[in-house]
């Protein structure tokens, strides 16, 4: 019984704070509200048994995916008019496709059917949850049953990554930028001049 | 009914007992922390200290406390109520609920999960959130300004530390913190950690805004930083915050890297062996803090830039690289943590 409770408070505080990101007028309210959500998935995780996921979700996402979330939408000064602004013409298109993505889920689930005795000729069957832990069952299915696919996943990713890089690239002249090891190169000789002065001449 | 109380109402109450438990103490080690860091500090810089509240000083945190509790709390008139409430708050408690998991003794551990040092390391990146927020809803240009420096600075380092947390993971096969203290490790392979622990306990500094790093609150430039606005109450959240993030970063140095409650360096004397895990837990978490304390008083303030720098140029490739070297030495030396 208490379990069903905290499940539905994690749920149901994960929906409101999922409605309050599109809903909220503050761009910043928004962000903290989709954090708010990422953190109550991970409790339903967590309820799931499924430790070590709500610890990625958290680590990953809250941590790191959200904070430049946050950044960026702190540094640009959106007014709350603009974002009122594109309310009513996008609200029929944005209500159209969720209810296309919600019909399409509905489908396949009730669509969903397994072949006659297809689980007992998997190649790699799930571990059982109740002798290993599920740390260890993700590890052995990811890094040696189905590591080269993990390896592929990682090179499109970096690809990914460099081509982001590549495209916002742009080297602009007349930058001055502090060069480490010339700084450490320079000795007294090369930045000191000592001149003799005559006295009462000045300066020529 | 009965039997809702006896199955949840009972471990409820005894749990909520045993976080009184740690969490009292931690409040009253905070309070102390700050009143040793200013002996500490005095005694470094030939000064004095406090010395008039009490004897030795040593009620001047109580009287510090007091004075915090009675002052008024202003909001600036352009601040997020809201969001500048919350931040000291979240600050706060995620320096408490990230106790849950710390093992101060052999099975005196609150939550014995087994994915504690991932439930540590997701529970210090969310700390980030409070000062951004105390930052943004402060609607102050300081106070704005030492947010980011503090989030871009905090997630720089995240990074590094979480490469020096797997290698310790690779050592010792294992997330559950308890199982850490007790894996055993050959010589070569602390020897190989070292370096790491260098590099944790820098990043600690810098994870926890202290000297050499707390650019976010550079009073000379910044007046303050992240909490300028921030006065009576919610400053005091703050502080106690970041002085109870210290204490809990030394604790995790010391479970990754120097054997948690067991005696130090191995000893087994036979009058040593009364000494309860938890005190040598204690002493060695406060040399961790000494550490914190001693770097204030003699390293200079980095340039910000240079803070980067050193976390990304230098900290991250290195971590990665030894990352690797210690993979290798592991299966070369058939020392690798067998399940």
């Amino acid at each position: 019984m208490v379990e069903a409770l905290i499940f539905y408070m994690f749920a149901f505080v994960l929906i409101a704070s999922a409605v309050m990101v599109v809903v909220s007028r503050n761009p910043v309210h928004s962000v903290l509200f989709l954090v708010m959500a990422f953190f109550n998935t991970a409790g339903l995780f967590v309820l799931l048994g499924a430790e070590f996921i709500a610890m990625m979700l958290v680590i990953v996402y809250v941590g790191a995916v959200a904070v430049l979330f946050l950044f960026v939408v702190m540094m640009l000064e959106i007014g709350k008019v603009s974002m009122k602004e594109g309310m009513v013409t996008y609200l029929p298109v944005g209500l159209f496709v969720g209810l296309v993505l919600l019909a399409e889920l509905v489908f396949v689930y009730l669509g969903w059917e397994m072949a006659e005795g297809a689980a007992d000729r998997r190649l790699f069957p799930t571990p059982d949850a109740s002798e290993v832990a599920n740390t260890h069952a993700l590890g052995q299915i990811i890094y040696t049953h189905n590591v080269y696919l993990f390896q592929i996943s990682g090179l499109i990713l970096l690809v990914a990554m460099i081509g982001a890089i590549v495209l916002s690239l742009r080297t602009r002249p007349g930058v001055r930028k502090q060069d480490i090891a010339d700084q450490l190169d320079r000795r007294r000789e090369d930045a000191v001049e000592l001149h003799k002065v005559e006295s009462g001449a000045g300066i020529k | 009914m009965a039997e809702f109380f006896s199955e949840y109402m009972l471990p409820v109450l005894w749990i909520a007992a045993k976080i009184m438990m740690i969490v009292l103490p931690l409040l009253g080690a905070v309070a102390y922390l700050t009143y040793a860091e200013r002996k500490v500090l005095a005694a470094m810089q030939l000064r004095q200290g406090p010395m008039m509240v009490g004897p030795f000083g040593l009620l001047q945190p109580l009287a510090d406390g007091l004075k915090l509790f009675s002052k008024e709390m202003i909001f600036p008139q352009q601040s997020s109520k809201i969001v500048f409430v919350l931040a000291p708050m979240l600050t706060f408690t995620l320096s408490l609920v990230a106790w849950a998991v710390i093992p101060f003794d052999e099975g005196l551990v609150l939550a014995d999960i087994n994915v504690g040092i991932l439930y540590l390391f997701a529970i210090s990146s969310l700390g980030v959130y409070g000062i951004l927020m105390a930052g943004w809803a402060s609607n102050s240009r300081y106070a704005f300004l030492g947010g980011l420096r503090s989030a871009a600075q905090m997630v720089s380092y995240e990074v590094s530390i979480g490469f020096v947390i797997v290698s310790v993971m690779l050592v010792t096969g294992s997330m559950n913190l308890s199982e850490i203290v007790l894996a055993e490790r050959v010589w070569w392979v602390d020897l190989l950690l070292f370096p790491m622990f260098v590099i944790f306990v820098i990043s600690i500094l810098a994870e926890t805004n202290r000297a050499p790093f707390d650019l976010p609150e550079g009073e000379s430039e910044l007046v303050g930083g992240y909490n300028v606005e921030y006065s009576a109450m919610t400053f005091a959240l703050f502080f106690l915050g970041e002085y109870a993030n210290m204490i809990l970063m030394s604790a995790i140095a010391v479970i990754l890297f120097l054997g948690g409650w067991l005696p130090p360096f191995g000893i087994e004397f036979a009058w040593l062996s009364w000494v309860p895990g938890i005190v040598w837990f204690g002493l060695k978490t406060a040399s961790v803090l000494f550490i914190f304390l001693w770097a204030r008083a003699t390293l200079p303030r980095y340039r910000y830039d240079q803070l980067m720098r050193l976390g990304w140029k230098v900290f991250l490739p290195f971590t990665l690289v030894w990352l690797v070297v210690i993979a290798g030495a592991l299966l070369a030396g058939d020392a690798l943590p067998v399940m």
